[in-house]
């Protein structure tokens, strides 16, 4: 698709023998690549092992960092941005946020852990054998795909051959994903708003509509006798 | 594949779409506009809605339409199942006010949730795309979830709401590794693009078929098919009852159509590979369908696994893979409608000094107290049972001719095996009705004219499809020919 990058993925036309310096650049991409990769799976394995649940969300932002520079990688500067922005600066402030705030005690979540370790661990390793073999196996369509996995052209940008398909040749999924968003907004709202009755609220307009005439009476009042 | 020059595409094809996601749009302004809870109004207004979408539907052209940058198709088999969808989401409607009324759920945010989930039903059926597909199903199941947990003070309408949410997200997760591998081996997610990468070769390619599998299972859990069944139950019990006959009316008719678009159109050329999934689902469901339901206290529960059991015998149509089964499933699909909608306004009925009840042991005497509706029960039964001269005989039917044909005889003996057990726990409904002694005093007299309505309506076709079955099986076998184009 448009988002694919530098990194020709298919050998569409033969190979040619690398040069020297393609053969380097080359080697400092897959250099990076296994770094990232490495700290992402690492980090992961973090997220859900730590003791401490705010040491999890930074691992899961350390995570999302490395995602983000797989993402530089493959040339798709826009999703790498997007991954930061939205997954670290919103979705993962917002988890530390709520487990600072929530006093939740993760001990007492883990503890049947040790009951459902045995099973889960040979369904895990079931289907990591398989996704192993699966892999291993692994070909491609390659005349259906080669088309479809041409890069964009170099002068558009990244951002901007995003921009070019998502509003006019998927438009329809870009309207349904905002009718998604709403569901989820209506399905928030009716979820946790309770109308409370009763309630002293401060109201503005109340406020400046009230008139110095109409609350106020100046009262003249003799020695010794006081208000009435 | 994108052409270079961007042409807008035309939007007429979208028109119902658009007509519904602007009424929806409209009636949350009108809600919230009017801060007085005016249920009654936003809800007639859905329901009207949805009808007339129904019929802008039904006057679409014969011919298969791809639309929207091909990511929307609009042939036969896609109007008939948004023409059911439609109606059965206006009927899961016209049966609520009442209801939610005692049960002080009036909020506008109901009828309204209903037509948005619909609306994602219509695009699952009408997706030509992978990607159309997955926003479908999102845009259809967030409303269900939220509707689930509409009770929430209740505890086991807020346990329903989470666990139908948590296994929803588990199945959209299976669904999309399935697509990611598709899309990996084909290059594109359009469907007619798919049918074409997809051939009998690509079925030798490990990973083409466990993304057909993985995608198969996630739409199996929205069909709520056995080994993918176990949150059926309790959400069938935990939610409300209005929502719960939502829930077994229409997602599923959605979600089946969606299995026969996919099967017959990207993955016709890997029947081998398919065939014993489908195989797989149906004989599980119907086997949980007959032996669960047997001990089963509650009228909601029961229905619940009497409805994984329907799926089995609807998938056992598709397993056959020819022109009769997909119409046996339509049909199949269509009375199943039917009896499920008089099977819950029964259900809502069931009320004693104003008060919900759902045990089956509350229909005891009903017989006395009410003959009309434990009558009307008996025939709903009946016709679940696969009674002649029942609809739901003719149902099942149709699917063991279509696996007759297709020669899968151990198929066709295991699903009369199925029918004979099931049969034997809606009898006991009716022996309960009709034999039984009440423990307590008799139910309410229903005073509600729609629940009445749907019920005479449900029995009516039940009992006379027989004299007329041309126009529903002409119907039918147009949807299914389309689907083989």
């Amino acid at each position: 698709m448009v988002t694919a990058g530098k990194r020709n993925w298919l050998p569409i036309s033969k190979p040619t023998r690398p040069t020297g310096k393609e053969r380097q650049q080359t080697m400092i991409e897959s250099l990076f690549f296994y770094v990232l990769s490495g700290v992402l799976v690492l980090s992961a394995l973090m997220v859900i092992s730590a003791q401490n649940p705010v040491h999890a969300v930074l691992f899961l932002i350390l995570a999302f960092f490395n995602a983000a520079g797989l993402f530089v990688l493959l040339g798709a500067e826009f999703l790498a941005m997007i991954l930061v922005i939205v997954y670290v600066g919103a979705v993962a402030v917002l988890f530390l946020f709520v487990v600072m705030m929530l006093d939740i005690n993760f001990a007492e979540l883990r503890r049947g852990m040790g009951r459902y370790l045995p099973l889960s661990g040979l369904v895990g390793t079931v289907m990591l054998v398989e996704f192993f073999w699966i892999f291993s196996k692994w070909t491609s369509d390659t005349a259906a795909v080669a088309p479809h996995m041409r890069h964009a052209p170099l002068e558009v940008s990244n951002t901007h051959a995003l921009g070019q398909v998502l509003y006019t040749h998927y438009a329809y999924i870009f309207q349904l994903s905002g009718l998604i968003l709403l569901v989820a907004m209506i399905g928030a709202i009716t979820l946790t708003l309770r109308h409370r009755p009763n309630v002293r609220r401060q109201e503005v307009s109340r406020q400046v509509d009230r008139h110095p005439k109409d609350v106020l009476r100046v009262e003249k009042i003799n020695s010794g006798e006081g208000v009435s | 594949m994108i052409p270079p020059v961007f042409v807008a595409p035309s939007l007429a094809v979208a028109f119902p779409l658009i007509f519904l996601a602007g009424m929806s749009l409209m009636l949350l302004l009108l809600g919230v506009a009017r801060k007085t809870e005016d249920f009654k109004s936003v809800n007639n207004l859905a329901i009207f809605s949805l009808l007339a979408v129904a019929i802008v539907v039904a006057r679409f052209s014969d011919e298969r339409m791809e639309g929207l940058n091909g990511l929307f198709v609009s042939d036969p088999f896609a109007i008939l199942m948004q023409i059911m969808v439609l109606v059965g989401a206006a009927v899961a409607l016209s049966m609520t006010p009442r209801y939610v009324e005692r049960e002080r759920l009036m909020r506008i945010e109901y009828p309204i949730l209903v037509m948005l989930s619909t609306l994602g039903m219509m695009v699952m059926i009408t997706s030509n795309d992978l990607m159309t597909l997955y926003l479908g199903i999102e845009l259809q199941s967030l409303p269900l979830y939220v509707l689930a947990a509409m009770q929430r003070d209740t505890v086991k309408s807020t346990e329903a709401g989470l666990k139908y949410f948590i296994l929803g997200a588990l199945s959209s997760g299976m669904l999309l590794y399935g697509c990611s591998l598709l899309y990996g081996y084909a290059g594109t997610t359009n469907y007619t693009a798919l049918q074409l990468a997809l051939t009998a070769e690509a079925g030798m390619a490990p990973g083409v078929v466990v993304g057909m599998v993985l995608l198969m299972i996630g739409i199996a859990f929205k069909l709520a098919a056995a080994p993918f069944h176990m949150w059926v139950p309790d959400v069938y019990e935990g939610a409300p009852t209005s929502v719960t006959a939502f829930f077994a009316l229409v997602p599923k008719i959605a979600a089946l159509a969606l299995m026969i678009r996919l099967l017959s159109g990207p993955f016709e050329n890997m029947v081998d590979q398919w065939r014993q999934v489908i195989i797989i689902l149906s004989v599980l469901s119907m086997a949980v369908g007959a032996i669960a339901a047997i001990a089963q206290t509650n009228i909601k529960r029961l229905l619940a696994y009497s409805s994984i059991g329907h799926v089995g015998f609807a998938l056992l149509g598709l397993a056959a893979d020819n022109a009769e089964g997909a119409r046996a499933v339509i049909v199949y699909a269509m009375f199943y409608m039917v009896m499920t909608a008089g099977a819950f306004a029964i259900v809502l009925m069931m009320k004693r000094k104003d008060r919900m009840v759902e045990q089956i042991a509350d229909l005891a005497g009903l017989a006395r107290s009410q003959p009309l509706v434990a009558a009307a029960m008996t025939i709903i039964m009946f016709s679940m049972a696969g009674i002649p001269p029942l609809a739901g005989f003719f149902s099942k039917l149709f699917v063991f001719q279509a696996i007759i044909d297709a020669q899968l005889y151990a198929l066709a003996v295991f699903g009369v095996i199925a029918s004979v057990v099931s049969a034997y726990y809606y009898l006991r409904v009716i022996k309960v009705m009709y034999f039984d002694d009440p423990a307590d005093e008799a139910l309410d007299r229903s005073n509600d004219p729609a629940l009445t309505g749907v019920l005479t309506i449900s029995v009516a076709v039940l009992l006379f499809f027989i004299i007329l079955p041309t126009s529903v099986l002409t119907w039918a076998r147009e949807a299914a020919a389309a689907l083989a184009q």
